[in-house]
């Protein structure tokens, strides 16, 4: 396989992944890191920097659009920045001491409980508790609803907090965006209205994994000739993913499938390290 | 007049954060096209120079030294090689969310919220302290 091949078969599977991620609202890094790994047979550490790369392009092309919307939380994100940053750091730093197969098990852990998360049903939260630390913080907002602005407030700012620490860590770990456990932390543990968690969430993840891709860059984790395909493809997919309007019913068929693949990646990911093939 | 006061205060701040939600949009934009746009011609060059090679990654071995440190990356952009763009390309779509991060602090500046210029000096902190543990290491 020529390096010319090597690049288009890449720039097709990215291109895949950029679509499926931005359809489900995953995001591309998951399926990366397996088809690179297991399709092309290419080292681990090269994955994760590729898939890095592309999670801080998708992040930042789409939070661009929802930022100006307002529909971003713009303090809560800086407040939980703290956490991720701090835990990517950490996980990045760490990440060179771990052997690889943990890291690939690890990876289809985290993979699974991603496809649980996805498969949940979104409820809507509008919550009116009073928490002193949110109002400190000044976390409360509104989002534009059809019927003028939606007001909202936060609770349990120390529980999403730290759970923030933890989604940074597996990002900076194993290189994706780690969407899935910041909706948990902002869905289920802050009460955040979906629309506002899913967003701020994506306006997140590129500053997380910058604070990873930092150190994963003077590692000689980030190859060019695996990132450039990669970010490529995966941007160009996620775009036409967001142009593309998906439909409740048909969403719910596309989500079902979407775990049942990265299941199947999961359990992959999962033997190749227990058996020391990663 | 008290109540008005508080009102155009109320006012004036929205605008303020609408002001940021604006400019932080056009940084995220620009970041993004201008680094892979540059990713992109990088690419053309790579391949047109070494699409018939065999790819090395098999196994993990680092990236070529030419492209190790910034000095690397300008002198290789003058030479015309490929991977020394993307890398160029890379780096600043590593840049692009911290650069959001600076236009933020300067947004809380302007808005003259104190807590969350420190909160944003304090997540610009920990990236440079990254920086310089992934030097050290």
């Amino acid at each position: 396989m020529t390096i010319l091949i090597f690049t288009l078969i890449l720039l097709v599977g990215s291109y895949g992944a950029g679509l499926l991620g931005s359809l489900t609202g995953l995001g591309g890094g998951f399926i990366i890191i397996p088809l690179v790994t297991l399709l092309l047979n290419v080292d681990i550490h090269y994955a994760i920097g590729a898939s890095l790369v592309s999670v801080i392009a998708t992040s930042s092309g789409s939070a661009a659009a929802f930022v100006k919307e307002g529909i971003t939380n713009m303090r809560l994100g800086m407040f939980l920045e703290i956490a991720t940053t701090a835990g990517a750091m950490c996980g990045a730093i760490v990440a060179v001491y771990i052997p690889t197969n943990y890291i690939a098990v690890l990876f289809g852990l985290i993979l699974i409980a991603s496809a649980i998360v996805s498969l949940q049903k979104k409820v809507i939260n509008v919550e009116h508790t009073k928490s002193v630390l949110a109002e400190k913080l000044k976390l409360n907002s509104s989002y534009p609803g059809p019927n003028g602005p939606i007001e909202y407030t936060v609770t349990r700012v120390g529980g999403g907090f730290v759970m923030m620490i933890f989604a940074g860590l597996i990002s900076g770990l194993l290189g994706i965006g780690s969407g899935a456990l910041k909706v948990i932390a902002m869905d289920n543990i802050m009460r955040i209205p979906f629309k506002v968690s899913t967003t701020t969430s994506n306006f997140m993840i590129g500053v997380t994994a910058s604070a990873s891709a930092v150190v994963y860059l003077q590692r000689g984790y980030i190859s060019p000739g695996v990132s450039m395909p990669v970010v490529i493809g995966v941007l160009a997919g996620a775009f036409t993913g967001s142009k593309i309007l998906v439909n409740s019913s048909s969403s719910k068929w596309l989500r079902l499938i979407f775990a049942l693949v990265i299941s199947v990646l999961a359990l992959q990911m999962i033997y190749h390290g227990m058996t020391g093939k990663i | 007049m008290n109540h008005e006061l508080t009102l155009t205060n109320k006012k004036m701040k929205i605008f303020k954060d609408r002001d940021m939600q604006q400019l932080l949009g056009h940084v995220l934009r620009t970041g993004t096209m201008v680094s892979i746009t540059v990713v992109f011609i990088g690419g053309a060059f790579f391949i047109y120079r070494h699409g018939q090679s065999i790819p090395d990654y098999h196994k993990w071995n680092g990236i070529p030294n030419f492209i190790r440190t910034a000095s690397g990356i300008f002198h290789g952009i003058g030479a015309l090689k490929g991977q020394a763009m993307i890398q160029l390309g890379i780096v600043l779509l590593i840049a692009t969310p911290i650069l959001r991060i600076v236009f933020s602090t300067i947004g809380f500046v302007l808005e003259k919220d104190y807590m969350y210029i420190g909160i944003s000096l304090l997540v610009l902190g920990i990236i440079f302290f990254s920086m310089l543990s992934g030097h050290a290491g």
